[in-house]
């Protein structure tokens, strides 16, 4: 096969707006089990909850779907505190998370699936708006607006809670949490509600991420699955607590899933993230920019 | 009762199940046994690793898969008789198990149980892209209607029950003979405090690597039969989620301190599944189900976390 330089190039293109999008559904799990170490494989269960909520809100009222996660964030926010309240009771307050807590949101995850699949059934659904169709041409590149839309919004999402999480006072609480809880405790703050609110904000983002995934591509109940793999291997690829490597991972890993499913078929791409995963794993378990081990 | 006579005893039960399985006429009841007993190999070979070290595993799928796609590999090469391939489905399975664990176990809980998940998907995404073994067309694989069996001629399908029947016995009592061993004394000390265990001298690593092969070991031989059993084999058969979710479900239901705990749970939830299908109880369809054992597991997990042995405990007061 001959190596095309156009096409290599749209494929890195396509591979970096994926990226960023990756970065919005990831960021939430950075914060879940990068910094709160509670393992909620369930978050992508909690994106396609997301999809589905700017599905309704777009198919009844013709809200555009970004809008219409906005609007329903708060919900998801309470839905989080609601999760984490549960799991705090009944597995983190008796020591008890590392099994049962992981039982528990694989439970979640097969729930919220199968509810939906009985709710809506298996066929595709998919949003209508003004810009889905559009693309904009650069040159040789070309940039959908299904795709930037999702980008900048996704940039826009993980810029905002970096900021929340750098200059605000609850901000502050939740890094102080993630490095180091008894100090937090002897400071008079609580920490199981500075984790409630990290927690219910990392389903918010989930929500938020759901409504950019039906942007994107159709969605059906149980693609949920497939990206547990991507958003895990970003998180611990960037070092798990951390933005920016986590940012860095997700558009690498956008690139190489692209890149593969250009030149080897689009079939391999789901193998490329948990390759990725197992690898870094295997070799180094801190991650691309992380300091821990 | 020592482990020799329960050995003797669990081969005994074993073979008056078998006994009385075999005056059943109707085809249907056979096959629930037989998935209800795959489901019985499947919990228990979990729990190994799950329920005696608190490992979690999420990738049952992936090693009976390895089990079922060694059957079909084989079936295009030789004819080898199915107690071989049971054995070779053990190796692949268990050899998979042993690399995974020596890439993960180092690292905390979390990470072996992600790597899990991944490693479903990638092997997934191989053999769907693997046109030897069918790729996403799915492979068919032509069971004999019958065969000879302690000199009688039986039916096929009853002969895969005798061996999945085989099985459950091995891994049962292979459990409860690791439970009550040194060997199940150091998992426990894993499972109860890994750091306290590394420090007064249990070789944490080695016990942990025991663990996850020998039960990726057993959920490859339950896997071996499966091919004959359903005559066509796709990637997203062999590699169901049912498997996953069941395997941890039914011993997280049971109760997973001790071999009892999979047995009943694996026999309670399997034949709901089974009597669902039936009588579509409920409107029962595979969604259904799946929502059912999610709630259990879910509602066990937080109200009842020793399960249903835990809570005969609590009754009976011993």
């Amino acid at each position: 096969m001959v190596l095309s330089l156009d096409l290599l190039l749209s494929a890195v293109v396509a591979g970096i707006l994926l990226g960023g999008f990756y970065a919005a559904m990831t960021v939430g799990v950075s914060m879940s089990f990068g910094m709160l170490d509670i393992v909620n494989i369930a978050h992508p269960a909690f994106i396609i909850l997301g999809s589905y909520i700017a599905y309704i809100l777009n198919a009844r009222f013709g809200l555009d779907p970004v809008l219409a996660s906005i609007l329903a964030a708060p919900a998801f926010y309470a839905l989080g505190a609601l999760v984490y309240q549960t799991y705090y009771v009944a597995f983190e307050r008796r020591g008890d998370e590392a099994l049962r807590g992981l039982a528990f949101f694989f439970g979640l995850l097969f729930i919220t699936e199968v509810a939906l699949i009985l709710i809506f059934g298996v066929d595709y659904r998919f949003v209508e708006t003004r810009y889905v169709g559009i693309t904009v041409h650069l040159g040789p590149i070309d940039l959908p607006l299904r795709m930037l839309v999702p980008f900048l919004s996704s940039l826009a999402l993980v810029g905002g809670l970096q900021l929340f999480l750098a200059r605000t006072f609850i901000g502050r609480a939740i890094m102080a949490v993630s490095q180091d809880r008894l100090a937090l405790q002897l400071m008079a703050a609580n920490p199981a509600r500075i984790k409630r609110i990290a927690f219910a904000l990392s389903i918010a983002s989930a929500g938020i991420a759901g409504a950019l995934l039906i942007l994107i591509q159709p969605v059906e109940p149980s693609i949920g699955r497939d990206f547990i793999g991507r958003v895990f291997a970003i998180c611990v690829l960037g070092g798990m607590g951390s933005f920016p490597g986590m940012l860095v991972a997700a558009l690498l890993l956008g690139i190489v899933e692209s890149v593969t499913a250009t030149f080897y078929g689009p079939s391999w791409a789901p193998a490329v993230a948990f390759g990725c995963l197992l690898l870094t794993l295997a070799l180094r378990p801190s991650g691309i920019l992380g300091r821990r081990a | 009762m020592s482990n020799g006579r329960f050995w003797l005893v669990a081969s005994a039960v074993g073979l008056v199940v078998f006994a009385l399985l075999m005056q059943i006429d109707n085809e249907f009841y056979i096959r629930s046994a037989f998935v209800v007993l795959q489901f019985l190999v499947l919990a228990t070979a979990w729990n190994l690793l799950g329920g005696y070290t608190g490992y979690v595993n999420f990738g049952t799928a992936a090693f009976f898969a390895l089990g079922a796609y060694g059957t079909v590999v084989m079936d295009k090469l030789v004819h080898l008789p199915l107690p071989a391939l049971v054995l070779l489905g053990g190796l692949i399975s268990g050899v998979v198990g042993l690399a995974m664990g020596y890439l993960t176990l180092r690292l905390r809980g979390a990470f072996f149980s992600i790597a899990t998940l991944a490693l479903a998907v990638v092997l997934q995404t191989l053999i769907t892209n693997w046109d030897y073994v069918g790729g996403s067309r799915g492979a068919y694989i032509i069971a004999p209607a019958r065969i000879e069996l302690l000199g009688r001629q039986i039916q096929y399908t009853r002969y895969l029950l005798f061996i999945m029947l085989s099985l459950a016995i091995v891994a049962v009592a292979a459990a409860r003979s690791i439970e009550r061993s040194r060997l199940g004394y150091g998992f426990a000390s894993i499972r109860d405090d890994e750091q306290a265990a590394e420090a007064s001298g249990v070789p944490t690593l080695r016990l942990k690597l025991i663990a996850t092969t020998l039960s990726g070991a057993l959920m490859g031989m339950a896997g071996a039969p499966y091919p004959y059993y359903i005559t066509y084999l796709d990637p997203s058969s062999g590699f169901n989620l049912n498997y996953a979710v069941n395997s941890i479900a039914m011993p997280l239901i049971g109760g997973m301190t001790s071999w009892i705990g999979p047995i009943i749970g694996a026999l309670l939830i399997g034949s709901i599944q089974q009597f669902a299908v039936v009588t579509s109880f409920l409107g029962a369809s595979p969604a259904v189900n799946l929502l059912v054992v999610g709630a259990l597991l879910v509602l066990f997990v937080t109200l009842a976390p020793k399960g249903i042995v835990g809570l005969l405990v609590r009754v009976t007061g011993r």
